[in-house]
Formats: C-alpha cells, structure tokens, sequence
C-alpha cells in the first residue's frame, strides 16, 4: 500500500491563508528575477543544541578521527613488506587490510565489499531513511565541520547575515581571511591525509615536506584539499541536492514505513502564532516560529514534507524540541517516524511500525549471502596461483625423432609470507614428458617461488602423439605441501586433421 | 561610411552587404575567442625568443633556452646506458650457465634477447624462432652447430661462412649435379638412399646402386652411417628433421646443388652482454640440448647422436 501525502496540491498559494513554507517565500524573492538558473540562497544555518546535535559531534569525531588516524596504524609482516596496516600499494600492487594481502587479481574481493556496503545502505535506508545523508556522508561531516569553524569566526546566525551584509571594515576582513585560512588548513590536512593511504605515512610525511615524495602524492594532496574546500565551505547544500546521485536513487528505498526525520502535521496544523496564556484548544502545536527553518542546513522547511533536498540529519528535531519545551507542549513535533504513522494519526487510529517488510526481507537476505559469499572466499583464498600462457609462435614444434614439443611460460603466484618449493606436472596428454630450459625431461619439474612473488617458468611438454586429435585437453598443477593450484590450457599435437 | 546600419531585431550591426534582401549581421567575435587568439600570439612571440624559430641563409635563431633536439637525444641515450649499465654488469660478470640458473638475472636476459632477436635475427629465423626452408628452426632439438648454450654463443659471435676469421662452415657441401660431378642417374639413386636413410621407403635397388656412390662421395662428411658431425656442421640424415625440406624433390635439389647456409657474424654490432642473452634467449626458447633418443628407425640401424641437422 502506498500512502500519498500530497502537500502540494491541498496547499493554497502563497498569498492566501494559511500554511506556508517558510523556505519557499525566501526562494521566492530570488526567483522573481528572471534569472535563467536557479539563483542560490546563502545557508546561515543556526546552532541548536539536543539529543540529535550531541550525536553528531560524536559521529563527527569519530568518523574523522577514523579517516586520520587509520594510516598511521602499524601492523607487523614480515620481511620488507610494508608495516602499514590500511594501504593500497599501487607501486608494489598490494592492497593491505591488517591481516589481508589481496593482489590486484583478487580486485572482487573489494567488489564483494562494494556490493555489501551498498546492500547495508540499502537496508538501512529502508528502515532508518537517509542515516548515512545525516550523518556519515563525508559531504556532510565536513560541511559540519567547516560551519562550526565559521561559527567560531563570524558567529551564529544573526550574526553571519550581519557580517555578512555589512560593508568591509578591518573586523570583517580578518573574520572572513581567517575563516577561510583555517578552512584552507583542514582541506590541506583532509587532502593530505588521503595520500597517506597509498604510501608508508611516516616515510611519505618526511619525503613530502622535503620535496621527495612522488609527484602524485602532491597532486593528489592539492586535488583533494580543493575539492573539500569547494565543497564544504562554498557548495556545501549544493553537492547533495545538485552533485549527488543518492538523494535520487534513495527514493527507490523509501517507502511509507521508513522512519524519516518528519513533521506530524496531524499534531501541529493548524499552525500560527501562540501568545503566552493562549489556549492551545483547536489549534496545532506549530507556533510557526521558524526555529526548525533556521536550523537547517539545507535550507528547506520540513514541515513541507519529504523532501529531495532533506538529508535527515535532525537538526530540526533538536530545533523544535527546545521550542516545545519553552512554550510547554510536548516534544517530538518534528521526530523520527513514518508516513503511514502520520497517516493513522491523522486519520484517529493508533500508529503502528512495521520493520519486518518485502524490501528489508530482500535487502538482508542480499546482504547476508553476499556477506557470506566473502567471508568464504576470503577463508578459502588459495595461497599459490598458477596460469599457463602457451607459445604462440611457434605453437608446436617437432622433434628429430618425430615428437612434439609445446612451450608454455607458466606465472605462478606464491601468496604467502614464506618462499615456496612447487612441484608441477601436467596430466591429459598421454606419455608427456616435462622439462625445463636445459634440463633433461621427466615427469615432475620444481622450482622455489619467493614470498610473495610471481614466478615465471618456462615449461616445455614433449609427447609422441598418438591420437588423431589435432588438440588435446592439458592441465598442469602445481603443489607445494598442502597448498595446490592448477589451470587448463591445450596441447597441439600437430596432427593433421581434414577440415 | 560613417554610421553603421543596425539590426533592428538583434541590435547589432550588419556588414551592409545585401543579398536579395538579407543582410549579414556583422556578430562581434566571443571574448574568450579573441583573448585567446591574443594570448597564443603573446606566446608564440615567447616561443621565438626562447626555443630555435626563424631559418636564415646560414643557419636559424638558436632561442636563448639552448634547446637542441640532437643534443637532447644524446642526453637521453646516455641515461638509458646509464640504466642499462647495473644489468649488463650482472651479465658480464655471471657465465651462461649462472645466467640460466638465477632466474632473475634470466628473466632480465630474456627480456633483453626478446628485443634484439626481433630486431636482427627475425629476418631470418622467424619472429618466433621457428625458422623456415632453408632457415634452421631455433625453437626444436636439432642444432646443426651444437645447442649448448656456450656452442650457441659462439654461433653468434662468428656466424656461419660470414668472413670472420673464425667463422663456422669451412666445409661445404659440392653442388655435385650442377658441376656434374654425378649423373642424373646417379643424383636420383642417391635421392632415395638418402630417404631410405631416415627410416622412409625407397627403392630397394636404387638404394643398393647409391651404396657405393654414397661411400665414395658422402661419407667423408655425413659419416658412414650418414648421422652427420655437429663439429663440422654437418648435417644428421638420418633423423625427421630437413633444413631445405623432406620430400625426394627438395632432397634431390639438395644434393644438386649443394646449397650452403650464411649467417652474419654479430661480433661488431652486438657487445659481448647482447650475445649472452641472445644465447639464453635462444636456448631457453629451445629447452636447450635434448636429451638423447634414438631415432625411430634409423636405415642404417645406427643409433645416432640427437644433434645432427
């Protein structure tokens, strides 16, 4: 069942009475213009204080401390290898992840861990709503971050609209210089903490501040303190609404049970102004004071209901709760909850959630397979690999004594910590014999395969074909102690065959 | 003229040209077109100053950067020696065989003797090595001056009849039909001996007339059982393998005229690292000497050695 809460239609126009949206009168001054583009209206988002706000300063703190303390963790392998335990190896194309080594051929593992994280989005969103919009997007907690520095340099909002419509006098040259000089220094440290993902961060530290480090490292540094200092200090809102594919595919999440930061229109129309000792008989609890407007950061009235724009960070939860306390009504005006439940309450009927749904069903089912589906790869990662290219020029060639030789240039990978003695052999071409460049032919040939390495070994299969096949099925395998691999490829016998 | 018509719907002006009535409007160029069209003539302005520009009679203006494309190229021939230098002193100072047994220092001579092999020996023995009428195959067992890897290297150090002073090949096989040093008959009794040789039928009586042409002409080169002397080049008849081909036409022509294989020697183009992995390259292509099988059924019911032709 789909409920629709059609806020449009039933709205009367602007001029009329009634409710209105408070951010649509401000976009409506900008409009009148007959500008081509939409023009922007400058965000002064207020600071609110509550349940809400606490929890996004903690997430705030830890997700950046996450993204700047991850690379500086050290984590024993032995030998040469990197004692880094986050790192994406590009020159020596590893990728470490603590106790995981992937090589670039294991690149699904990182897809798996793709499809996973957007499974677990997915589901959440379809529980919680935009969670990871409110509170996880890079995009947001830097956003956050660049405003509580503005805050500290400008003010609240009051007065940042002051400052900001004031002439220029010395006061508002170094709050504005020294807003954007810090802004400047934590896109700098938020760009130059990226790079430490990619190359051993106490050594790149020191190469990169005496002129050492590879130039990707300073271009990538540069690209990414651009781009946070764009994005969160002068799009900000804009990113989400105009940048971000999410906001869009999200709403192929959502449905009526999804628990979304909202406005229970049931409880607060009629809204209007509330003097002190006022009845609250026959009216809503929304004193229309503007306090969950002011605090949004991205600039929409949610009291116009779901929104694109609308990233659930509740802020205006906090917003309106402090008012509700003051004017002594309950909180939760604007709360977590679902349309449905707006819909039963409005409608007299008890508010019921429902978690267990199809699409939560679907996603965690999805989830817990492709989890599954990993975690059992990851656990039963073959330490050797082998493949076989075979000669192409030439593809066979034959003997003094009449036999056939094949040339093969087996690559075998030793994905242990520990060099590696491998046996190999080759079975499918009756009475082959195996050899090396320079040693006589057998069955078996070995060689030792360095920790962590590749190994290239020329390989030679030398048969007297018997058979009228022109081809035949070969496989070669390899095994060093418990570990095996083999691949399949084809012998040519070099028999004539009418076509 | 004086003023300039306008038109009345865009505002702007028109060249005053008229064609049947319609005018061209006279659309002043984007900004940013024109800026930087000023901009690249700023810049070639620079180039003249700083890089070589203008040609005269006797020469061109040099720039005052000292830009030279051939200097820059010899610049860049040096840090390429430069790079080269580590692995060819591994080269140097390692023999073929540790060369072959240290399959890092192997790879790196593959590598270098895959590059040279395609630029030089190609021509001949295919890119692949599998050679061609006339032309030994590099990739099989049978090696007409010995497959070892110090045989191998010599090979192409002196190559075969080249000129050198130690050039391989003093002995060379008579053109004995064209010279007439046999008769036809006698070519064509020796064709199928020769067969007969490698374990094919033949004409029995033909075979057993060549006999003695065989011992008084062949012998002295191809020994008595006809299994060749990879010492002197000489050629094994009696194994599958045939430089100039296996049928009785291509062995008859053979024996007529008494071709002889040429190979450059590589001594003055090649330095001495090139030829060692040249000679890796080659043998590890070739899974190096074979191990010695007895032939299938050799004519003359001698077991042969495995090297021959």
């Amino acid at each position: 069942m789909t409920t629709v809460i059609d806020t449009v239609s039933k709205s009367p126009p602007p001029e009329g009475p009634g409710p209105q949206s408070a951010a649509e009168k401000v976009r409506q001054k900008a409009r009148d213009k007959g500008e081509l583009y939409k023009p922007r209206v400058p965000i002064y988002p207020k600071l609110v204080h509550g349940k809400w706000r606490r929890i996004k300063w903690a997430l705030l703190i830890l997700t950046l401390t996450v993204y700047y303390v991850t690379p500086w963790i050290r984590w024993e392998r032995p030998g040469a290898l990197p004692d880094q335990a986050v790192l994406v190896d590009f020159f020596g194309r590893r990728f470490y992840f603590f106790g995981i080594q992937l090589w670039p051929q294991e690149i699904h593992f990182v897809t798996g861990l793709l499809v996973m994280a957007a499974l677990a989005l997915f589901l959440v969103t379809a529980l919680f709503g935009r969670l990871w919009c409110g509170y996880a997007c890079p995009q947001t907690v830097w956003t956050d971050l660049f405003i509580y520095v503005e805050r500290a340099f400008e003010g609240d909002r009051n007065a940042r609209m002051r400052l900001a419509a004031a002439p220029w006098s010395f006061d508002k040259l170094w709050r504005k210089g020294g807003k954007h000089a810090v802004w400047l220094a934590v896109a700098f440290g938020t760009g130059g903490a990226w790079i430490f993902y990619f190359r051993d961060a106490p050594t790149l530290l020191g190469e990169f501040w005496t002129g050492r480090a590879p130039v990707t490292s300073y271009i990538s540094c540069a690209l990414l303190t651009a781009t946070t200092y764009v994005f969160a200090g002068h799009m900000r809102e804009q990113v989400c609404t105009y940048m971000c594919p999410w906001p869009r595919i999200q709403g192929a999440m959502l449905d009526d049970h999804s628990l979304q930061v909202t406005y229970r229109r049931d409880r607060g129309e009629t809204r209007g102004p509330h003097k002190k000792g006022q009845t609250w008989e026959g009216r809503g609890d929304c004193i229309d004071c503007n306090a969950c407007v002011v605090a949004c950061p991205m600039g929409i009235d949610i009291r116009d209901g779901p929104q694109l724009e609308c990233i659930n960070c509740g802020l205006c939860i906090d917003a309106c709760d402090e008012i509700m306390d003051r004017v002594g009504r309950p909180r939760a005006l604007i709360a977590y909850d679902t349309d449905f439940a707006v819909v039963e309450r409005g409608a007299g009927r008890p508010a019921s959630y429902k978690f267990v749904r199809a699409r939560t069903i679907y996603y965690t089912v999805a989830l817990v397979g492709v989890s599954a589906l990993v975690i059992w790869g990851l656990a039963n990662r073959t330490p050797l690999d082998l493949h076989a290219l075979r000669d192409r020029n030439p593809t066979f060639v034959r003997l003094h004594d009449g036999s056939v030789r094949n040339g093969y240039t087996l690559k075998i990978a030793n994905r242990t910590f520990a060099p590696h003695t491998v046996e190999v052999t080759v079975t499918g071409v009756p009475g082959a014999r195996l050899s090396t460049p320079g040693e006589a032919a057998g069955t078996v040939v070995r060689t030792t395969v360095p920790a962590n390495e590749v190994r290239a070994l020329r390989v030679f299969v030398t048969a007297n074909p018997t058979v009228a096949a022109a081809s035949l099925p070969a496989t070669f395998s390899i095994r060093a102690g418990d570990a095996a691999a083999a691949t399949e490829t084809t012998f040519l016998t070099g028999v004539e065959t009418p076509p | 003229m004086s003023e300039r018509e306008r038109d009345d719907h865009t505002g702007t002006e028109t060249t005053g040209h008229e064609w049947d009535g319609i005018k061209e409007l006279d659309t002043p160029l984007p900004r940013w077109w024109l800026w930087t069209w000023y901009g690249c003539i700023a810049a070639a302005v620079v180039y003249w100053v700083l890089m070589p520009a203008w040609p005269g009679i006797t020469g061109y203006t040099r720039g005052v950067l000292g830009q030279s494309d051939r200097a820059q190229v010899a610049q860049e021939l040096k840090g390429l020696a430069a790079q080269r230098h580590a692995g060819e002193s591994r080269l140097r100072a390692a023999s073929l065989q540790q060369i072959e047994a240290d399959p890092e220092l192997q790879g790196y001579a593959m590598q270098v003797g895959a590059s040279v092999f395609g630029d030089n020996c190609a021509t001949c023995h295919g890119a692949g090595g599998a050679g061609g009428k006339g032309y030994p195959n590099l990739r099989d067992d049978v090696w007409l001056w010995g497959g070892s890897l110090d045989e191998i290297r010599h090979t192409i150090q002196v190559g075969v009849r080249s000129g050198h002073a130690q050039a391989r090949g003093e002995k060379v096989m008579p053109s004995f039909g064209r010279d007439q040093m046999l008769s036809d008959a006698q070519v064509d009794d020796l064709t199928e001996y020769v067969v007969a040789l490698s374990g094919r039928k033949a004409d029995a009586a033909a075979v057993g007339r060549a006999r003695q042409t065989f011992a008084d002409q062949c012998t002295a080169c191809h020994g008595p059982a006809g299994t060749g002397d990879v010492a002197q080049g000489v050629p094994n008849l009696t194994d599958q393998e045939w430089l100039y081909g296996s049928d009785r036409v291509a062995i008859r022509d053979q024996i007529w005229n008494g071709r002889n294989g040429v190979m450059p020697t590589w001594e003055a183009r090649f330095s001495p690292e090139t030829v060692k992995a040249l000679a890796v390259y080659v043998h590890a292509n070739a899974g190096g000497v074979a191990e010695p099988v007895a032939p299938a059924k050799a004519a003359a019911g001698v077991a042969a050695g495995a090297v021959g032709r």
